[in-house]
This record gives C-alpha cells, structure tokens and sequence, in this order.
C-alpha cells in the first residue's frame, strides 16, 4: 500500500515545489493537493466529490489558507476522535512566535516554516520525508480507521 | 538553534529513560550532533513529572524545549506521563517524541492518541541508534520550529 500524504495549500508554486520534491525522493508517496481549508476537511471527511479519498498518513498544512485557515483546519482535525491520530505539520511562512504557540496549543505534532529560497525549501520537504515518513512510526492505516 | 539577539543558547532537552546504556548512547550522541544541547535525564515516570513541575529537587528545572519519552518505566510508565503532559495547560505544549523499543501497534496507536509529537522505535544497532539521535537533533532542534520558553508560559 503506498504512502498517503494530504498537502493543503494555496501557493501554486508551493505546491509545485513540494510535488518535485516528493517526486525526486520517493515516487511511491501519493500526494494529493487540496488549496483551502474547507476542502481539507471534505477531503478528511470524504464528502463531496471527496467520497473516494485516501486516508492520509500526514497531512501537511499550510495557516494561511482561503475559506478556512489552517488554524481551524487543525483545531477540527485535532478535536475529531477519527482524525486526530494523523500526524499533522503546519508548513508555512509565518515564523511569528504567535502562530508557533497557538499551533502547538492546538496539538499540531509539529511546525515549520518555510524557507524562502527554493533549494532550501526542497530540502526542507526532503527532510520531512526522510523523518516523518522513514524514522517516524505512524498508526496503520487498519487501526485507526 | 536557539538564538537570542544573535548569540546562541542552550536548548534543553529532558531524557526519560531507565536503561542506563540507552541513556549513554544518548548523551553521547547529542554531544557529537551538536554542543548546545543541554540534556536532563529522569529515570521514571514519577521522577519526570517531578522534574517537569519543578517539585523537590527540581525546584530549579529548566522548562526542556523537547522531552523524549521512552514507554516502559519504573513508578508510572510512560502512556501516563504523556497522558499527564498532554492534559496540562502548561506542559502541552512541548513536543514529546516517544522513543521505546516498542514496535506494537497497540503502543503506537495509543500513543497518537494521548497526543505524543511523534513516535520512534530505538534501532537495535548501535551506529543505527546513534544516526536516529542525530536525525531527532536535525529535524526536532534545528528544523522544527519550537514555541518559546516566553511565549508558551504567557498563554
């Protein structure tokens, strides 16, 4: 079964950014894109045009989000007993202290802000690739269904 | 890194773990990975929690920027010290990363739902050990974005 991995993100280039680099490190994990916050949680809840949608294994989110922000979006995912389980990153510019505190306070798993020069930004997706889905242990997909 | 006003400083990182080589290879580790890690080390639950709430002889503990939790302690184990962290206004914010020779699914499952950060299995290799100490250093202390000592307290 291949890796699912849930990107919300509004960036055009952003998401093609993460797309090359998820491309070049491991070709097996399928990564769907949703650009807002209500899709996000259609796509989590598999409603709407969503009905078919995988269960991501990590969900990658951006705070700044169209419809609903991703502050919302984590707060939903982490108050949902089926849903809470998901490793959830916020990846996002804001390197305010503000928004670190609030995402941690909501149970975000972890933050990261992201780079502004696109090698830098390539590595950082590399990273989280390599720790979050090589090293890390996440729930399988059976159990917390 | 943590940087105040250009100048580095000691990021604090509390060890609970009971196994006295695992806590050596850890030491040993993060001195190699980097030099600005202030490790603590508690060797069961209770003693942690102590440490945590600064009660005892911790009166004087320094709130850790990353815990690392192993499972299986002495006095309480550590799905109740997560559980403890995670319920506590104060405490919840600060990543707790399970590292256990645990690979049961059970133990993985219940700890995302007590709200670890993340979890990790300890390799039984020793260089394997070591490169996965490193990695925590490299994603959790240099990548991660963490919530300032300041900040968390204020909220």
């Amino acid at each position: 079964m291949s890796t699912e991995v849930l990107l919300v993100e509004d960036s055009a280039g952003d998401v093609r950014l993460t797309r090359e680099a998820f491309r070049d490190v491991n070709a097996a994990i399928n990564l769907s894109v949703v650009s807002d916050g209500v899709e996000a949680m259609e796509f989590l809840r598999n409603q709407g045009e969503y009905i078919h949608a995988p269960r991501p294994d990590l969900i990658l989110l951006d705070l700044n989000l169209p419809k609903m922000d991703g502050r919302e979006v984590l707060a939903l995912i982490k108050a949902d007993s089926h849903l809470r389980m998901i490793p959830t990153v916020i990846l996002t510019t804001s390197d305010a202290a503000a928004d670190i505190a609030k995402s941690y306070q909501l149970q975000v798993n972890c933050y990261l802000s992201k780079p502004a020069q696109w090698d830098a930004f390539a590595g950082l997706v590399k990273n989280i690739i390599d720790f979050w889905l090589t090293k890390v242990k996440l729930p399988s997909q059976r159990t917390t269904q | 890194m943590k940087t105040i006003e250009g100048k580095y400083i000691l990021t604090d990182v509390l060890l609970v773990e009971d196994s006295p080589g695992d806590v050596r290879l850890t030491q040993e580790a993060f001195r190699d990975a980097n030099l600005l890690v202030n490790l603590h080390v508690a060797t069961d639950g209770a003693d942690a929690l102590a440490f945590l709430r600064r009660q005892g002889h911790h009166a004087d503990a320094p709130r850790p920027d990353l815990i690392l939790l192993d499972l299986n302690l002495p006095k309480m184990d550590g799905r109740q010290v997560l559980a403890h962290i995670k319920e506590d206004d104060a405490l919840k914010t600060i990543p707790t990363v399970i590292l256990t020779t645990s690979e049961a699914e059970a133990d993985i499952v219940r700890s995302y739902q007590l709200k670890a950060n993340c979890y990790l299995t300890k390799p039984v290799q020793l260089d394997e050990f070591e490169g996965l100490v490193k990695s925590i250093n490299d994603f959790w202390l240099t990548k991660a974005k963490l919530p300032q000592q300041r900040v968390s307290l204020a909220n």
